[in-house]
């Protein structure tokens, strides 16, 4: 069973990688139009020291992004689960907040902050991210059915206490459903802003060294790289709901 | 026979009045609530659908408080939960994330007692075997069927030793069969766990095997319509259902709601 978990997923790493190798073969491009799994290698060799330095740079922008995100989604998901009348007040707000396309947000903050380039990444994970966990958080709440709030309630409990015994386990399984799109949303917050910052670090600024270098293979090397930390992170979280909504997982 | 002025009346609701506040303003729900219940007795109430049953439940409780008339408990005036009731609903609200026997024990986390852990495990394995949960304590809510499910959820009403258990359909999502059996197991469980009750139910056969006093409400907005005492004869079966004495409780009752759903005068004979 747990060999098989690990298998099959790297069975199918390994058609993709054939497949797109054969795919760029046979189609004869030339690596500045699509590069292939083989260009990929000596890229990561030369730039070795720079994947590890700016891989760092991207993870924990992304995930200090995430924590703030989890925490800032969370209790506003709690003030708007609690409180109709914030729920009604917030809502169009963050709506319209999140409607507003993050592209365009990027530059915004990267002239209002210029030079405080951490501060910057963080900052838009964080904005592209805290949307999802808070709608989830609340939605938990509020429909959390009357009864399970009123057999502890009868009990003399506190509304502390109904939110940590019932509320908060509750909503976790949201929570990680959450937690995983906005896992991918930081990423996407990250790099825009590695991109676009002028001396930028991380991935995204080495991604960007290598549009202007035109160094093709480097550009697709620093794709892998980033997918290979989504699927990390992602992975992390799947751990950390299995540990503590696995309850909610009926496939079992 | 239950006389009207007994003096030892656990619950004891007086003259209640209450409105809910709706968008499209005030909606009367009860209006001359009238309703006491002995220590140790167990009343069962009916009503048409919406008359306002699962309100009086949450007034016995504290849940709510009456905009008119007063809720006694023990003498005491109701105006907030206090920790002596224990619940349970057609929704058996059991928590996935617990097995059975943390569910059980959920009470004990929150009312003050003096029971040590050991003795706390001990009572709630004692309440699960006598509702033929043994073997099921380790078990999640997710591995039971409806019926176990609910009488996990009586065991959790009953675990803090409560001075009223309030049942609210409790049996109305069952099948015939599984309701039953939970009413043979009620009357064991009243026999080993004495308890003064209210049962919320819709089922007339329901109301007079389990309780000792049936309570028709009006329509909304609720006022006490008719009260059927029920001799104490012993222990039940469910071949008393079937005596004449039973047809004819259940006749009064059936009319009583038709009564009470404006669908018969009140004059005519059942
Ligand atoms: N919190 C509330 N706010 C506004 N109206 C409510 C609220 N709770 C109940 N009501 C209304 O009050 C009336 C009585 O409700 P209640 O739940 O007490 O009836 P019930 O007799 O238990 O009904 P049922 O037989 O369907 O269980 C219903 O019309 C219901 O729509
Ligand atoms: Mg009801």
């Amino acid at each position: 069973m747990k060999a098989r978990q690990i298998i099959v997923p790297l069975v199918a790493v390994i058609v993709f990688l054939i497949a797109w190798e054969a795919l760029v073969w046979i189609m004869g491009w030339p690596n500045y139009k699509m590069a292939s799994p083989s260009d990929l290698i000596p890229a990561y060799e030369r730039y070795w020291g720079l994947f590890l330095t700016m891989g760092w740079q991207t993870l924990w922008r992304t995930v200090a992004g995430l924590v703030l995100a989890v925490i800032f989604g969370v209790a506003l998901g709690m003030v708007m689960g609690f409180s109709r009348t914030m729920r009604d007040a917030l809502y169009p707000l963050l709506v319209g907040f999140n409607a507003v396309p993050k592209a365009t947000v990027v530059p915004i903050v990267a002239l209002m902050f210029v030079g405080w380039h951490d501060f910057n990444t963080v900052l838009i994970a964080f904005m592209i991210s805290f949307f999802p966990i808070a709608v989830s958080v609340s939605i938990g709440l509020s429909t959390l059915e009357p009864e399970y709030r009123d057999i502890l309630r009868s009990l003399g409990a506190s509304q502390a206490t109904i939110f940590w015994k019932i509320a908060l386990p509750k909503t976790l399984p949201e929570f990680f459903g959450a937690l995983k799109v906005a896992v991918t949303l930081a990423f996407i917050g990250t790099n825009l802003m590695e991109i676009v910052s002028p001396h930028g670090r991380g991935l995204g600024a080495l991604f960007d060294s290598g549009k202007t270098n035109s160094d093709y293979p480097l550009m697709f090397a620093v794709l892998i790289a980033l997918a290979f930390l989504g699927i990390v992170l992602y992975y992390i979280v799947v751990a950390l709901e299995k540990t503590f909504a696995g309850w909610a997982d009926r496939t079992v | 026979m239950m006389p009207d002025d007994m003096i030892d009346k656990l619950i004891d609701i007086t003259a209640v009045r209450h409105s809910y506040r709706t968008a499209s303003g005030p909606l009367p729900v009860l209006d001359g609530l009238e309703l006491s219940v002995p220590e140790g007795g167990f009343v069962a109430v009916v009503g048409p659908s919406g008359c306002g049953k699962s309100t009086l439940t949450r007034l016995v409780a504290g849940l709510l408080i009456p905009d008119e008339g007063e809720v006694r408990v023990h003498g005491t005036r109701i105006t907030a939960p206090r920790s002596n009731v224990g619940m349970a609903f057609q929704n058996p609200v059991l928590l996935e994330w617990r097995t059975i026997l943390q569910n059980v024990l959920l009470p004990l986390e929150i009312v003050p007692n003096k029971l040590s852990r050991a003795e706390a495990r001990d009572r709630a394995r004692r309440l699960l075997a006598l509702v033929g949960l043994d073997g099921f304590e380790d078990k999640r809510p997710s591995e039971l069927s409806g019926g176990m499910k609910q009488r996990a959820s009586l065991c959790r009403a009953l675990i803090h030793q409560p001075e009223v258990l309030i049942l609210d359909e409790p049996f109305g999502a069952l099948d015939a069969f599984t309701r039953e059996d939970l009413w043979q197991t009620m009357h064991k469980v009243k026999a080993e766990e004495p308890f003064t009750g209210v049962l919320i139910t819709h089922d007339l056969r329901e109301s007079i095997f389990l309780a000792d006093r049936v309570v028709v409400l009006s329509s909304r907005p609720a006022r006490t319509q008719f009260v059927l005492d029920i001799p104490d004869t012993g222990l039940r079966t469910l071949d008393d259902l079937y005596t004449p004495e039973a047809a004819e409780r259940l006749n009064i009752l059936r009319h009583q709601i038709e009564v009470a759903q404006g669908r018969t005068p009140a004059g005519d004979a059942a």
